[in-house]
């Protein structure tokens, strides 16, 4: 709660909405007690006095009543009105649409039906119905209001309802015995509340503006009485020859809808949790790279990261997501990178052709040389021209990844195209061709499907099929397999390792799991909080690793073939890269560690085509894992 | 393509029937003796017998609906006694004065939404974002009535640009460019509160799609940020966009209530409110009724357009 | 005796259904037949869309059955009512995290099965937590705090403690590693297999980790298309595949030391299940698949020790 309103006064406008708002309201509040004239008293020969005259600071209006006295008893009619109203339609809809996403099936159809009937008239129109019918009065005004905005509580907390109803925690709940009563009440309601709140918090200001609309109207509060619409409906008739008298009442209805709207933005944004993370922000089209030491030398290798450090910046946090890593493939060369969540291997990836979400992510230092060329220092437009072309991805799940508007055919032309000028049926002929090349049934006809229309291993051979597009340098795969079928993985490796022997290209192949790597990779780096603790040929590192992380990690998967045993777990969790121990990030959850492992940084340590970030690789290399 | 547009104008009919129905439970709420009520002032014995014959008001409640949706479905939709004249005659003398306004500031608020809800999102925190937020949010804040207001002391009174209100000049007017003169303050009050909705709404519609993976793609594709824009992410928030403009449609033809009566234009808001307070029972059903079942059919178009957009809504 | 007899489960959705036409039954769980054994561990592995989630929501009473009969410790459950079943089966689900209502502190979330299915008061409710919570490793003070303050491990380990709290003799395990980091995998099913030793528990265990179902259970189950087509023990069902499928499963999976070369099958689609095939449905895709497969489905037929496949042409040796 504390937390909640700091973040809402984090944002000023909000801050600024919420005073606003509560001077309103307090003074409407207080309207009673304020030695303000009688609202009501017309004086015929005061008629229009301008603002400032005598005894009446805003003026008065065409009755001679005080404009200032009118306005605050108004103010607090429209207050009322519309926060009743809302009040009203938030109850009543939001019961609707929880009962209908909960319950589900027939009921939730035959309400949801109703509630698009009701959606389904201009909103004004069902309230002028409403009020033709009970006829004019505020009363009837503040109903037609509230059941005009029903449907829209009941549609939205309905949808909110139904995404809850399908969790897991409302089937835990069932199998605690709860029954269907207290489930809504203790499982969901607690988590739909905010969400009402919100709703409520911008469609407040919308009701006061139409019970406001509805008085203007002349629908509204009936004369003497008067609230802000009804107001700014009998001052019209002046609007020329006195415009104060509708001015003010104009003005305030603004002041009040909109620190309403401000304070709604507020609180929304301070509930929405994705906010507080950063993450609403658009990412850039190239990461933000901000070194803070000269470059190194760019290599003659064909791609070579050299101590590479990406961080992102959230709040006052920062994320050392990699940590200075060096790695390079050449030509022809299968590199994998493995690790797990959170161990930055993705974000080294994705640091090499600048496609980190920044903000918050930022190159802080190190470079990555393609060709004997610096693309952490290069420009938009260099980056742009070698990204697909040069060096081109392929990444986790097919189906977010592939544009869901576009056919694939047209996202195959659409990666040649971006690099070369092509004629539309060349593209598309070579299109087809590379769907075959990727040995997909029927490709001619493949070519104008939509990703939907494809299961996930076809829709995998297309990310392909377009990285190959414009036969690039090296490929990138961020754990292309690891949203697919067994059977189908198999394939999609088996097709990538052919390929690569085919057209001589460098992969760098990123997963979580060995057996992948052993299968595919020449060479393997093993990353762990952000750097790599192990590197160097495959099978030397699979028979006989070093560090003591990757012969933990090793141990503790199992592998099929081998029966039913127990496994080796490794205590403890890795470590947050917000806050990274001293020494060996590894060494709170090692056995070998010695206080020495606790101090100062410990150096990638080559050894011929090896390397271990360790102090003693020798005694992990001769001790078994045991638990 | 045509068996969904013929789809979706069959899964229409029930809708049209549910709204009648809805309008007919409405003013069924209104107490006492219904012929009384229907005609209220001009209920004079021959009236009420007129009506009661008219609607079979004898009958039970079922059965009046059906007598006057079956009235209704050959175009009688009755007589307006305040104006004595077929109520259909003058619903379709009034809408199309609404059209024109609403059309136009439809189409404006669409747009200019769109347009500015782009620019906000690929300049976010720029100094043009922190400008149109500012702008969006005096819109949405402002009531378009006071807003029309506001604009004729201003634009009409003071500066003399534009003429105070009406639809055509009363001497020598008429032809097109009258209309506009006088189209151009209306249509824009009415505009701005649905443009800013557009704008905010088109705005995060962006900046959600902006964080999809398929971006990501597209760029790691080599594509111009241009085309990464105004196209990949552009043609997905239009996914979101598209129903939102279906709303707006709803909320400009709303907001023309207030718009004609602030500007006298010549509509059917207005014909309404007048049908209103002068009880004009028959008048207000058969407005409400024409204008909801157009805004029925609007709406398919919008679907239509969104299933052009979207593939994977047809299938 | 059994912990649970399954005969004969079928599920049928209806899909396409609206106001005006009739919906068209797709079976996601095809009569299912099978025991599981007092104190074993079945595991039951299959790709996505055969069937295993709906099983599995079955078996605990979330979903109520089309056909079949569902017989727990003896007990025939003739309705799905999950507040029946949960005292008898309980379900630990795959992502810790979703499995726990963000807005309950893990008290709360430890009281309810207490409370609503055993009728504890407040203090006997206190010590059965602590109980619990020291069997999986989790500390006291961890009770007043909210799930999204805890690591994905460790929420597994309170929605096991959940499950143990209902004092159930049977869970279903629906893969609840897979959401889990590799390093900490290992760490929840060794407690699994604690737990079991401790109370005497019967698992079943779901996964689409062949290597990882081998290794924590006693008998495996493979399923496709919503049906079983082989059974056997964990330590010959991948070895000697009998059934087609099973093999191309096991020979699929990436193993230290194999070389890469996926495995032959003739076409890699599942059936379309608005139209499923005549006869057995993995048929177009096997290379050993004759004439009778494409008319008959084949029945599990018992095939070895204790091992039984759906084959007309099972794999010998």
């Amino acid at each position: 709660m504390i937390q909640f309103f700091k973040l809402l006064f984090r944002n000023r406008l909000a801050g600024l909405g919420a005073v606003v708002l509560s001077v309103i309201v307090l003074l409407a509040l207080f309207t009673p007690l304020l030695p303000l004239p009688n609202p009501n008293i017309t004086a015929t020969g005061d008629r229009f006095l301008p603002p400032f005259s005598e005894g009446h600071l805003l003026g008065t209006d065409h009755l001679g009543r005080d404009l200032l006295s009118r306005l605050m008893w108004g103010t607090r009619l429209s207050l009322a009105v519309g926060a009743a109203a809302a009040l009203i339609a938030a109850f009543i809809g939001s019961t609707i649409g929880i009962v209908a996403g909960f319950l589900g099936g027939r009921t939730d159809n035959v309400i949801m039906r109703l509630v698009d009937m009701l959606m389904a008239f201009p909103y004004i129109l069902l309230a002028l119905a409403i009020v033709a019918a009970l006829g004019p009065g505020l009363i009837n005004a503040l109903f037609a209001v509230a059941a005009v905005n029903i449907p829209f509580f009941a549609r939205n907390i309905r949808g909110v309802t139904v995404g809850l109803a399908n969790k897991e925690f409302v089937d835990a709940a069932r199998l605690s015995g709860m029954s269907n009563l207290q489930i809504i009440l203790f499982e969901i309601l607690p988590n739909v509340l905010p969400v009402i709140v919100i709703a409520m918090s911008t469609t407040v200001g919308w009701m006061i503006l139409e019970t406001a609309g509805l008085s203007f109207l002349g629908l509204g509060s009936q004369p003497p009485q008067a609230d802000l619409g009804s107001m700014l409906g009998e001052a019209r008739a002046a609007l020329i020859t006195s415009p104060h008298t509708s001015i003010v009442p104009g003005i305030m209805i603004f002041l009040i809808v909109m620190s309403i709207n401000l304070l709604g933005d507020g609180v929304r944004d301070a509930i929405d949790p994705r906010l507080k993370s950063g993450a609403l922000s658009r990412p850039l089209p190239a990461t933000i790279v901000e070194r803070d030491s000269t470059p190194p030398v760019p290599s003659d290798d064909l791609l070579a990261l050299q101590d590479l450090r990406t961080e992102f910046h959230v709040g006052d946090r920062t994320y050392k997501a990699v940590g200075g890593v060096s790695l390079k493939v050449n030509k022809g060369e299968c590199l994998g990178i493995i690790g797990e969540s959170g161990s930055g291997k993705s974000v080294t990836a994705l640091s090499v052709m600048g496609l980190v979400a920044s903000p918050p992510g930022k190159i802080v230092g190190g470079a990555v040389s393609f060709q004997g060329h610096d693309l952490v220092g290069a420009s938009y437009d260099e980056l742009r021209e070698l990204r697909g072309d040069r060096v081109a991805y392929i990444f986790q799940d097919p189906l977010s990844t592939l544009h869901p508007l576009y056919k694939v055919g047209d996202q195959l032309i659409e990666a040649m195209q971006a690099h070369r000028k092509m004629p539309e049926k060349e593209a598309r002929a070579r299109a087809v061709e590379l769907l075959e090349s990727v040995r997909i049934p029927n490709a001619a006809r493949r070519v104008d499907n939509y990703p939907h229309e494809m299961s996930g291993g076809m829709r995998q051979r297309v990310s392909i099929a377009m990285a190959l597009a414009n036969e690039p340098d090296v490929i990138i795969a961020d754990e292309p397999t690891t949203a697919l079928d067994v059977t189908v993985q198999a394939q999609i490796l088996t097709l990538l390792d052919d390929l690569r022997r085919e057209r001589d290209l460098a992969i760098v192949f990123i997963t979580h799991d060995f057996g992948v790597v052993a299968q595919l990779c020449d060479r393997v780096a093993v990353m762990y909080a952000g750097r790599i603790v192990e590197e160097g040929p495959t099978a030397a590192i699979l028979d006989d690793p070093q560090h003591p992380y990757t012969k933990r990690l090793m141990a503790c998967v199992p592998e099929l073939g081998g029966g039913k045993r127990e496994l080796h777990a490794i205590p403890g969790l890795p470590p947050a890269v917000d806050r990274l121990p001293q020494g060996c990030a590894f060494a709170p959850r090692c056995n070998f560690a010695q206080d020495v492992c606790k101090q100062g940084d410990i150096e990638l340590e080559a050894n011929g085509d090896r390397a271990v970030r360790c102090l003693f690789p020798d005694k992990v290399s001769q001790t078994e894992v045991t638990s | 393509m045509a068996a969904y547009i013929l789809k979706r104008l069959i899964s229409a009919i029930p809708v049209l029937f549910g709204i009648t129905l809805i309008v007919f439970l409405i003013m069924a709420m209104i107490p006492g003796d219904p012929a009384t009520a229907i005609l209220g002032a001009y209920a004079t014995p021959e009236n009420v017998a007129k009506i009661n014959k008219d609607l079979g008001l004898d009958a039970p409640l079922f059965q009046r609906y059906f007598i006057w949706l079956g009235n209704m479905l050959t175009g009688d939709f009755g007589r307006s006694y305040s104006l004595n004249r077929p109520v259909l005659d003058e619903i379709l003398d009034r809408f199309s004065a609404t059209l024109i306004l609403a059309g136009t500031s439809f189409v404006l608020c669409a747009l200019i939404g769109i347009l500015a809800g782009v620019i906000s999102a690929a300049r976010q925190y720029g100094w043009a974002d922190k400008a149109i937020t500012f702008t969006v949010l005096i819109g949405i804040s402002i009531p378009s009535f006071f807003l029309g207001m506001v604009m004729i002391l201003i634009f009409a009174v003071r500066l003399r640009w534009f003429p105070v209100s009406g639809m055509y000049a009363i001497y020598g007017g008429g032809d097109l460019p009258d209309l506009l003169n006088h189209l151009v303050m209306p249509a824009i009050a009415l505009a701005a509160v649905a443009t800013g909705v557009v704008a905010r709404m088109s705005r995060s519609a962006m900046l959600e799609v902006l964080r999809q993976d398929y971006i990501r793609t597209a760029r790691a594709k080599g594509v111009h940020e241009r085309k990464v824009i105004l196209g990949h992410a552009l043609k997905s928030a239009m996914v979101t966009i598209i129903p939102v403009l279906g709303i707006q449609a709803g909320f400009v033809l709303s907001g023309a209530v207030y718009i004609e009566m602030v500007f006298q234009w010549p509509g059917v808001g207005r014909m309404l409110v007048d049908a209103i307070l002068k009880r004009d029972i028959l008048l207000v059903q058969g407005g409400v009724v024409f204008v909801a079942a157009c805004y029925v059919l609007f709406n398919i178009v919008v679907d239509v357009a969104q299933s052009l957009l979207d593939p994977r809504i047809k299938s | 005796m059994n912990a649970l007899e399954v005969k004969n489960l079928t599920k049928t959705f209806e899909v396409g259904k609206s106001l005006f036409t009739k919906g068209q039954g797709v079976k996601a769980v095809r009569g299912m037949s099978f025991d599981v054994r007092d104190g074993e561990t079945l595991g039951i592995v299959g790709e996505s869309g055969c069937g295993k989630s709906t099983l599995a929501r079955m078996l605990v009473g979330l979903l109520p059955p089309s056909e079949g009969e569902i017989q727990i410790e003896g007990k025939v459950q003739d309705k799905a009512s999950p507040r029946e079943f949960g005292q008898m089966i309980q379900y630990v689900f795959q992502d810790p995290i979703s499995s726990l209502n963000p807005r309950k502190t893990i008290r709360e979330i430890m009281e309810t099965p207490l409370k609503r299915l055993h009728g504890m008061g407040k203090a006997e409710r206190n010590k059965r937590i602590s109980e619990i919570f020291a069997s999986v490793n989790l500390r006291d003070e961890f009770l007043t705090r909210y799930p999204h303050e805890f690591s994905g491990g460790q929420a597994q380990r309170i929605g096991i403690a959940r499950a143990l709290a209902a004092a159930a003799r049977i869970l279903i395990l629906d893969e609840p590693v897979s959401a889990l980091d590799v390093s900490v995998q290992a760490q929840v099913l060794n407690l699994l297999a604690d737990l079991k030793k401790e109370f005497g528990l019967t698992y079943l265990f779901i996964s689409h980790d062949l290597a990882v179902v081998e290794a924590v259970s006693d008998r495996v189950m493979v399923l496709y298309f919503g049906a079983i087509v082989e059974v056997g023990p964990a330590d010959a069902i991948f070895k000697h595949a009998k059934h087609p499928y099973t093999k191309l499963l096991a020979d699929s999976a990436p193993v230290v030391g194999r070389s890469l070369e996926a495995p032959k099958q003739k076409a890699d689609e599942l059936p379309d299940p608005l139209n499923p095939p005549k006869g057995c449905p993995f048929a177009k895709r096997c290379i050993y698949a004759t004439d009778i497969c494409t008319t008959t489905d084949p029945a599990l037929t018992e095939m070895g020790d204790d091992h039984f496949a759906a084959c007309h042409n099972p794999i010998k040796g």
